[in-house]
């Protein structure tokens, strides 16, 4: 039954039909961006590469980062903005991929975990330091947990473990690699200062 | 995901015109607004909200203002939690504001959400957020509920009839309403002023109709009043958890002390209610008297008269009172910023 449902939506405006306007509102105006069930254009910058991408208005980011430009470090845990997996950063920000729509990351600068350091460079002070404290077990909440790491200094939230652990609440390691990953903060948080 | 249709107006006030479909906050409504989407993205993915347009208020210029005057703290609905939280007039002048925004979800959340979404956050009734469960009024209207029979520990106790008894998640809603905020709405027509205490509605027997906004409305700001008792307020969260998590009992307080006597007491509960609840008679039975811990612990018990309980839930109306006395007791001995 939903699978005839949602290909009545898919087949185009029809199942619009019901949402007749009536006073006191107004068609949208000429100006308005407005995006239909087809493709539509995205434009993100995406480690400091601008993309145009063709996506499904349901295309989150999370998606359009792992199925269209093929970066998969970003990984896809709950799909439910519960496990901080995909943890991303969108203008300098740490957010979850899962929960952004694409289209709603219209023009935005997206950080992932490809772009922290250069293909054949040193690897990002995080990062040294996830290896150096043996931070992770299976390690697929970790490019979660050092997105979010990175931004966690940053905001100045990574003072002492109490600290850490509360703002770093939103990455779960099912593992349960935790003290390792205070402890790897910890000893990047003075080089991530200086820079 | 169900498909739809994605629109972007340039400004608060052509979102406004062309809301229709936003029809009175009910859950299967036509059109819903975007803003951080951590709500709307999320239920829309567990197939529980089905709008054919999503009409996206993110990129909309305006409505993120943190303003403090000389008669109130303005925040713009569309400012972040985080941002507000870590505000120095909030954290210095309304620490249960801060404390309620700082305890809430996760460091990435907070980036995403936005105030006036946050309010508007859906419950986390698990028989509402999965529609393998037939019955829900909530969802489904008249089918039934579910949880009042099965597995109902984190459900509310306060404000609940037969047709609901989900709870409210929000922690933010718990300050504003301790506080006496107003909501500033835009809506086609133009703009009006309500209480937040109006904003939410009780399950009445139709408890898919959650607001009072009306169709097309957007709430814009929060305007909380200044008082004497601001300074010295602040918000236990008590929880599954130690971070992370929903309040499975909280308590927003907000004190004017003259000496050891109230002159002025605000008490909001969470994760406990229905709605934002206001403890006014708790209030009552305060105001005027010596804040003494057999005071504090009798109006404690005023405020969860009345609680109704429905088997794994039993524990709640006690936890909650506990919370409220935890809350008072800290609150009265709390070192007030003079910044």
């Amino acid at each position: 039954m939903t699978s005839i449902t949602r290909r009545t939506v898919l087949s185009g405006g029809a199942a619009l039909a019901g949402a007749a306007i009536s006073p006191p509102f107004a068609p949208a105006a000429v100006g308005n961006q407005k995006s239909h069930s087809g493709k539509t254009l995205v434009h993100l910058t995406v480690n400091g590469h601008a993309r145009e991408l063709e996506l499904d208005p349901r295309t989150t980011v999370l998606d359009a980062l792992r199925e269209h430009l093929l970066l998969t470090g970003t990984k896809k845990g709950c799909d439910q903005g519960q496990c901080g997996a995909c943890t991303v950063h969108i203008n300098g920000e740490r957010v979850l991929s899962c929960l952004t729509l694409a289209l709603a990351a219209e023009g935005c600068r997206v950080n992932t975990i490809e772009g922290l350091s250069t293909p054949g460079g040193p690897l990002h002070p995080m990062q040294q330091a996830f290896i150096e404290q043996d931070a992770f077990q299976c390690g697929y909440c970790t490019p979660g947990q050092i997105m979010s790491a990175v931004a966690c200094v940053r905001e100045g939230h990574a003072k002492n473990d109490a600290d850490i652990q509360e703002y770093m609440s939103g990455n779960l390691c099912r593992c349960g690699a935790y003290p390792k990953i205070v402890a790897a903060i910890k000893q990047a948080r003075p080089q991530l200062e200086k820079t | 995901m169900r498909s739809f249709e994605f629109e972007r107006p340039s400004s608060l006030a052509q979102a406004a015109k062309s809301g229709y479909g936003t029809a009175q906050g009910q859950t299967d409504a036509a059109a819903l607004y975007l803003a951080g989407g951590t709500t709307v993205v999320d239920l829309m993915k567990l197939d529980v909200l089905r709008p054919r347009r999503l009409i996206d208020l993110s990129k909309a210029n305006g409505g993120r203002e943190i303003e403090l005057s000389d008669t109130e703290l303005r925040l713009g609905a569309f400012a972040k939690m985080s941002a507000v939280a870590k505000h120095p007039a909030v954290l210095s002048r309304y620490p249960v504001i801060a404390q309620s925004l700082q305890f809430a979800a996760s460091a990435q959340l907070r980036n995403m959400a936005t105030l006036g979404g946050n309010v508007l956050q859906r419950t986390r009734c698990p028989y509402y957020r999965d529609p393998s469960w037939a019955a829900c009024n909530k969802r489904a209207p008249g089918s039934g509920c579910t949880a009042i029979t099965s597995f109902n520990r984190n459900h509310a106790v306060l404000g609940v009839d037969e047709s609901c008894i989900s709870q409210y998640p929000g922690d933010f809603a718990i300050a504003l309403i301790a506080l006496e905020a107003q909501v500033d709405l835009l809506g086609p027509l133009g703009s009006r002023v309500i209480p937040f205490a109006s904003l939410h509605r009780a399950p009445s027997g139709a408890p898919h109709i959650e607001s009072t906004l009306k169709e097309g409305e957007i709430i814009t700001a929060f305007r909380i009043p200044v008082g004497p008792w601001t300074r010295r307020s602040s918000y236990v969260k008590v929880r599954d958890r130690a971070s992370y998590e929903f309040a499975i009992a909280s308590a927003a307080v907000a004190l004017e002390l003259q000496g050891d006597t109230v002159q002025q007491v605000r008490i909001g509960l969470g994760g406990i209610a229905y709605r934002p609840w206001r403890a006014v008679e708790a209030e009552q039975a305060l105001n005027g008297q010596p804040l003494t811990e057999a005071n504090v612990e009798a109006a404690a018990t005023v405020a969860l008269r009345g609680a109704q309980t429905h088997g794994f839930n039993d524990y709640k109306p006690e936890l909650a009172r506990r919370t409220l006395v935890r809350a008072l007791l800290e609150t009265k001995t709390m070192s007030v910023s003079q910044a």
